[in-house]
């Protein structure tokens, strides 16, 4: 039993190097980045900043292109929220439905929703459409894109979750007089609540994180999200690394915060499929 | 006993003639279809339209104003051009790599994780906290980290008087390079998933195992990893799935250079579409459509067919 106790401390403490020089060096190599001066960051050593500016950089990349990253911060946020609201919603109505209504449709809709799941976007046919509605490059048309690209996921999170509610639930609330609206909305809505933080969570991370999406479908510098000025300044500023790492620090700060705060959400929402399959 | 209250939802069946419809039945009005609606308007807008409407345009040579029929002339120069071929083979080897990799060390990390270690907490954390950052933030960074002169890597390998190759910049590596990249930034979700499943399975078989004297590798061999048989196709499915499509890390890092030694599918899409061929980019588009359902559609009916059954 002692000796088995040793083997744990021994394979925990190399676990605990090698995780520490795999993922934390990198970690404090961009903050190390943040905190130096242009001229000491564009060397991109691993070393200590011969000069501390940490504020000033920060104030210097608040500042940049006047205030883009402000305006961008702004931008991520809006079709964040936006976006992740319309999938909640949707998605529980539909998942909701699914799962309680036997019906000849369901098959369908189910392949559907798989489909949703593995079928690559065709881009350029989106764009084609987003202009054909004159969504292209508006914010609201990036909205209703993302949350159609989430939707599935949702779809099948709620669906799951929904047949954990007896029914026996639903029949009471409509003894006692409860429309299909109040049913859903009064009812069902609020006890979705563990599965709904777990979409929101996710999701917002999903979008908030997207390159490729914004890339597309919403171009333009007034329209730029964060992941865009990142990609954007590390095309212009080759001089400025300390700004540029900055900025990576700065846009790391809101799933940092989500994964503190929701962690166990989050890891709920990520192994749905794992027991069941 | 709750039953009762029940009783009468039960037999359906059994009363036919009367008033026809138990109360379960009559629930089903309470389940209103209509809900479907706002979703699938959404999704057949901003989803199926343009996936139908590739199949056409895949066939064009397109404006996005006006199109012109050509035929297959998109496909042919798609398979013929040994820059798009190469990104339709790299494609390939792109997502089978990580996906591999993904399976075997985050199957590995979860059996040391579930198991009696120090620190659990904080491994956990570390190794699944670069699922939640920005793709490209973690494309700036190994960009800087395996920069060929003055990255640490390279400076590491220096002092150790080992070769330091140029991670991005060597036609031979950058494909390599992005794919650990990518396996760094994905494993923890990997792990995550299967530490999901081992925490599934009743401890009993582990403990009668243990009790007929088997050793830990015939306990991993014929307990452990038979009966995490659904997070291994959850991790198997997530994983391709995201490999197959892949873009943001690659365009971060090399953009699908140098020359085109680490395209894939993805980003010749988004490179034609910058060119202005809309045609051929949504050529790319169909193929990476076909690819992507060729493989996962019967991948993933075999790899569910055991769990259907139970």
């Amino acid at each position: 039993m002692k000796r088995a106790r040793t083997i744990a401390w021994i394979k925990g403490l190399v676990a605990i190097v090698v995780t520490a020089v795999v993922f934390l060096v990198p970690f404090a190599f961009v903050l190390l980045q943040a905190a130096k001066t242009p001229d000491d960051a564009s060397n991109l050593t691993f070393s200590w900043p011969t000069h501390w500016q940490f504020f000033q950089n920060l104030r210097d990349v608040l500042a940049t292109n006047d205030g883009l990253i402000w305006r961008a911060f702004a931008n991520s946020a809006i079709l964040t929220v936006g976006s992740v609201t319309i999938m909640v919603i949707l998605a529980a109505m539909v998942g909701y439905v699914l799962q309680r209504k036997a019906s000849r449709l369901n098959p369908v809709i189910n392949f559907f929703v798989l489909a949703g799941l593995i079928v690559p976007p065709a881009v350029v046919p989106t764009i084609w459409l987003l202009q054909g509605v004159g969504l292209f490059k508006t914010m609201f048309g990036m909205i209703l894109v993302e949350a159609t690209f989430g939707l599935s996921f949702c779809i099948l999170l709620f669906r799951a979750f929904v047949g954990t509610i007896p029914r026996e639930l639903d029949e009471a609330a409509v003894l006692d007089g409860a429309g299909p609206i109040r049913l859903f909305f009064r009812v069902i809505l609020p006890l979705l609540r563990p599965v709904i933080v777990t979409v929101i969570v996710v999701q917002a991370v999903a979008v908030f994180n997207d390159f490729a999406g914004p890339l597309y479908f919403l171009p333009g510098d007034e329209n730029a999200t964060v992941q865009l000025t990142l990609y954007q300044f590390q095309g212009q500023n080759l001089s400025f690394y300390n700004l540029l790492f900055m900025d990576i620090l700065l846009i790391t700060i809101p799933p940092l915060v989500a994964y503190i705060f929701f962690n166990r959400q989050i890891v709920a929402g990520l192994t749905s499929g794992a027991v069941k399959g | 006993m709750a039953t009762t209250n029940l009783a009468p939802t039960l037999p359906v069946g059994a009363t036919s003639g009367g008033k026809g419809t138990g109360p379960r039945k009559k629930m089903k009005s309470f389940y209103p279809s209509w809900f479907f609606i706002p979703a699938v308007v959404m999704y057949v807008v901003f989803f199926a339209i343009p996936t139908f409407a590739s199949f056409y345009f895949s066939l064009t040579r397109w404006s996005l104003f006006d199109s012109q029929f050509i035929g297959l002339g998109n496909f042919v120069q798609f398979f013929q051009d040994p820059q798009l071929w190469n990104g339709f083979i790299h494609t390939f080897e792109y997502g089978f790599a990580t996906s591999a990799a993904k399976v075997v060390l985050g199957f590995a990390l979860a059996v040391i994780l579930t198991g009696p270690i120090l620190a659990r907490g904080y491994l956990r954390a570390i190794i699944f906290f670069p699922v939640l950052i920005s793709t490209i933030g973690v494309g700036i960074m190994f960009k800087s980290l395996l920069d060929p002169f003055h990255g640490m890597v390279n400076a590491v390998l220096g002092f150790l008087h080992l070769p330091q190759p140029g991670w991005f910049t060597d036609p031979a590596l950058a494909l390599g390079t992005i794919a650990a990249v990518d396996i760094w930034k994905g494993v923890g979700i990997a792990t995550l998933i299967f530490m999901a499943g081992i925490v599934a399975i009743p401890n009993e078989y582990f403990e009668a195992a243990r009790m007929d004297g088997a050793s830990s590798w015939a306990i991993l061999r014929t307990i452990t990893i038979p009966l995490s048989r659904p997070a291994m196709a959850t991790v198997i499915i997530l994983s391709l799935i995201g490999g197959l499509r892949s873009f943001d890390l690659i365009w971060a890092t090399t953009g699908g250079g140098p020359g085109f030694t680490s395209d894939v599918i993805a980003s010749v899409i988004y490179k034609q579409y910058q060119a202005g061929f809309y045609g051929l980019s949504t050529a790319g588009n169909v193929v990476l459509f076909v690819v992507v359902t060729a493989i996962m559609v019967p991948l993933s009916s075999f790899l569910n067919r055991k769990t259907v059954e139970l």
